[in-house]
C-alpha cells in the first residue's frame, strides 16, 4: 500500500485562475474596507451616530437626489459631473492639517476625525442657485475639533482649502478652469463654532460619497451651500478675514458672510424663495418662500446683533 | 447645391420639411414627457428649461448656418430655413412658459421683476419679442407683400442669435466650455455675413466673370 497518493482532482473542480484571482482582489478589498482603506462610493461605510436635537423633522431629500444632483466644480460644471467624474478620487488616507493660530498646530487622520462622538444631523441645504435639499449628514461640532488644538485670543477667522489632485479631479485638469484652485472658504470664529456648524463625514448613516465632498466637509446650515467645502485637506486660524472662492471670482454676487437671506437677491436671480429637489417631476416640485437664515434664525442671529445683513451679504 | 436639390423627387421634398418640424420637436415632446412623469433626474423644471434653450440655440444655429453651407461648400438646404427659423422660435417660446408656469408658477410680480430687474432675462426676453414678427412674416403671403422690407426685417435673426449667446452665458455662474462652444458658433456664423460680399465677388471672378446665383440674405 503506497504511503502517500497524490489527489485526483477532477478538471471540473479546479477554480478557474481569474476566479481565484477576483477572490484574492475581494479580499484585498474587503481588506481594505476594514481598515478604511478602501476608495470608491461603492465602498461606502456604515457610520455609527447619535439624534441630534438640532435636527429637523422635515421630510428627507432622496438620497439618489442628494448624491447626484451637485456642484463640486473640481469635477466639472453639470450638476451630474461630480457622480459621473469622481471615480478616480481617493479619499482615503487623508489628513486634515489645522494650523495658524492655535497653540497645538496639528494633523488629524481621517481614524481620528471618526473617533470624535458622531451626531447624526438634518438639516436644510439651500443653495444659492434657489434651490434646497433635506440631508441626513453625519459629523461633530467644528468646535470639538478647534478645542484641541486650543486657538490662540488673536485668532478671529477660520480658513478653509480643498485638495487640488489635477489627475483624480478633472474639473481641476484641462482648457478651461472656471476657478482659481484650490477652493478656498472661511468663517468667522463665533460662527465656526456655533453648535450649528459640523464637519461632516457621512449622509444617509454612511461615509460621504466623492461627489459629496468626501471624506470631510464643512456644514453651515444658516448659509448658502458653497460655502460649505468639500474635502478638506487644510483648516488655518487667522486673524484677517481669509479669502473665499466664490467671493474673490464675483464679490458683487457672492459675500463672504453668504447668509441665507430672502431679502437679498443675487443679481442675477431672486433669493425670496426656492425649490426643493426631489419632489417629483414638474407639478410635485412647490416653490416655497426662502426664510432667512434658512430658517435657523433663532440659532443664529445673535451673533449678527447690530450688523447691516445687507451690506454684508 | 444643384445634386441635392437632384437627389429627391419633388414630393419627398416636401414632405422632408414636413419631416424636420416633426423631428425637431422630438427633444421638447421627450423632455416634457421626462419630467411629466417624474423622470428628470434632481431639478426636472430647471432641466426641461434648459433642454428647451439649448435647443433654441441649436436651431438658431442650424438657421444661420444654411447661407453659408451654400456659399462654402455648395450645399443648398435652402428649404429648410423656415423650417428651423420656426423651429428656433417654438423652443424660445416653449422656454419662456416653462419658466413662467412651471418655474414660477404665473406669479406675474416675479416674472415682471425678474424681466426688469436680471440683465441676462431681459436680454433673454428681447430675444423673444423680436422673435415674434419674425415668425408672423415667415409665410409666403408675408414675403410677397413685404418685398425687399421682409429682407431686412428678417436680419433682425442676427441681433437675436447674438442676444440668445449673450443670454445663455450670463445665465451660468461660470463661463465654460459649453457656453463657449455656443458663442463660438454664433459669433463665426455672424461673423460671414460682412465677410460674404468679398467671398461671393472673388468667387464669380473665379468662375470666369459668370453670375452664379443672385444674392441672397
Amino acid at each position: 500500500m503506497p504511503a502517500y497518493r497524490p489527489p485526483s482532482i477532477p478538471a471540473s473542480e479546479i477554480t478557474p485562475e481569474s476566479i481565484f484571482l477576483n477572490r484574492r482582489h475581494f479580499l484585498a478589498g474587503a481588506a481594505g474596507l476594514l481598515a478604511f482603506g478602501a476608495s470608491s462610493r461603492s465602498l461606502a461605510r456604515p457610520l455609527q451616530s447619535t439624534e441630534s436635537p438640532l435636527s429637523t423633522d422635515e421630510k428627507l431629500t432622496p438620497e439618489s437626489d442628494a448624491t447626484s444632483y451637485n456642484n463640486f466644480y473640481e469635477f466639472g460644471l453639470g450638476k451630474g459631473d461630480p457622480k459621473a467624474r469622481s471615480g478616480k478620487f481617493k479619499p482615503t488616507p487623508w489628513t486634515v492639517k489645522v494650523d495658524g493660530l492655535v497653540s497645538k498646530p496639528r494633523e488629524f487622520g481621517l481614524e481620528e476625525l471618526l473617533s470624535f462622538p458622531l451626531e447624526e444631523r438634518i438639516y436644510r441645504m439651500r443653495c444659492v442657485e434657489a434651490w434646497s435639499m433635506v440631508i441626513p449628514w453625519t459629523g461633530f461640532p467644528l468646535a470639538a475639533l478647534l478645542d484641541t488644538v486650543e486657538p490662540l485670543g488673536s485668532a478671529k477667522y477660520v480658513a478653509f482649502e480643498t485638495v487640488v489632485r489635477p489627475e483624480e479631479m478633472p474639473g481641476q485638469s484641462g482648457f478651461f478652469q472656471p476657478l482659481d484652485w484650490p477652493y478656498v472658504e472661511g468663517l468667522r470664529l463665533d460662527e465656526a463654532r456655533h453648535p450649528l456648524t459640523i464637519l461632516a463625514l457621512g449622509l444617509y448613516g454612511k461615509t460621504l460619497p466623492n461627489q459629496n465632498g468626501a471624506p470631510v466637509r464643512l456644514v453651515v446650515p444658516w448659509k448658502y451651500g458653497f460655502k460649505g467645502i468639500k474635502s478638506i485637506v487644510r483648516i488655518t486660524l487667522t486673524e484677517r478675514q481669509p479669502p473665499a472662492t466664490w467671493n474673490m471670482t464675483a464679490p458683487n454676487e457672492y459675500g463672504f458672510y453668504a447668509n441665507v437671506n430672502p431679502e437679498v437677491d443675487h443679481p442675477r436671480w431672486s433669493q425670496a424663495s426656492e425649490t426643493r429637489i426631489g419632489e417629483g417631476g414638474f407639478f410635485g416640485a412647490n416653490r416655497r418662500p426662502t426664510l432667512p437664515f434658512n430658517g435657523y434664525e433663532q440659532e443664529v442671529s445673535g451673533i449678527y446683533a447690530g450688523m447691516d445683513l445687507k451690506a454684508n451679504f | 447645391m444643384a445634386q441635392l436639390q437632384a437627389a429627391l423627387p419633388q414630393r419627398l421634398r416636401r414632405v422632408s420639411v414636413w419631416a424636420l418640424y416633426a423631428v425637431g420637436l422630438i427633444p421638447a415632446t421627450w423632455g416634457f414627457w421626462l419630467g411629466a412623469t417624474g423622470r428628470l433626474p434632481g431639478n426636472p423644471v430647471k432641466e426641461f428649461e434648459h433642454l428647451l434653450g439649448l435647443w433654441a440655440l441649436r436651431f438658431l444655429i442650424a438657421t444661420l448656418a444654411i447661407t453659408p453651407l451654400r456659399d462654402l461648400f455648395g450645399i443648398n438646404a435652402l428649404r429648410y430655413r423656415r423650417a428651423l427659423g420656426l423651429l428656433a422660435f417654438w423652443y424660445v417660446l416653449m422656454h419662456f412658459t416653462a419658466y413662467m408656469v412651471l418655474d414660477q408658477y404665473l406669479n406675474f410680480a416675479a416674472i415682471l421683476e425678474d424681466i426688469a430687474r436680471r440683465p441676462f432675462i431681459t436680454i433673454g426676453m428681447a430675444g423673444l419679442a423680436m422673435l415674434i414678427p419674425l415668425a408672423l412674416t415667415s409665410n409666403r403671403w408675408s414675403i410677397r407683400k413685404l418685398g425687399r422690407r421682409w429682407g431686412k426685417l428678417h436680419r433682425l435673426v442676427y441681433v437675436i442669435a447674438a442676444a440668445g449667446a449673450l443670454h445663455y452665458a450670463m445665465s451660468v455662474k461660470v463661463v465654460g466650455a459649453q457656453q463657449w462652444f455656443y458663442i463660438a458658433c454664433i459669433a463665426l456664423l455672424l461673423a460671414w455675413r460682412p465677410l460674404r460680399p468679398l467671398f461671393m465677388r472673388r468667387k464669380r471672378a473665379g468662375a470666369g466673370g459668370q453670375r452664379v446665383t443672385p444674392d441672397q440674405i
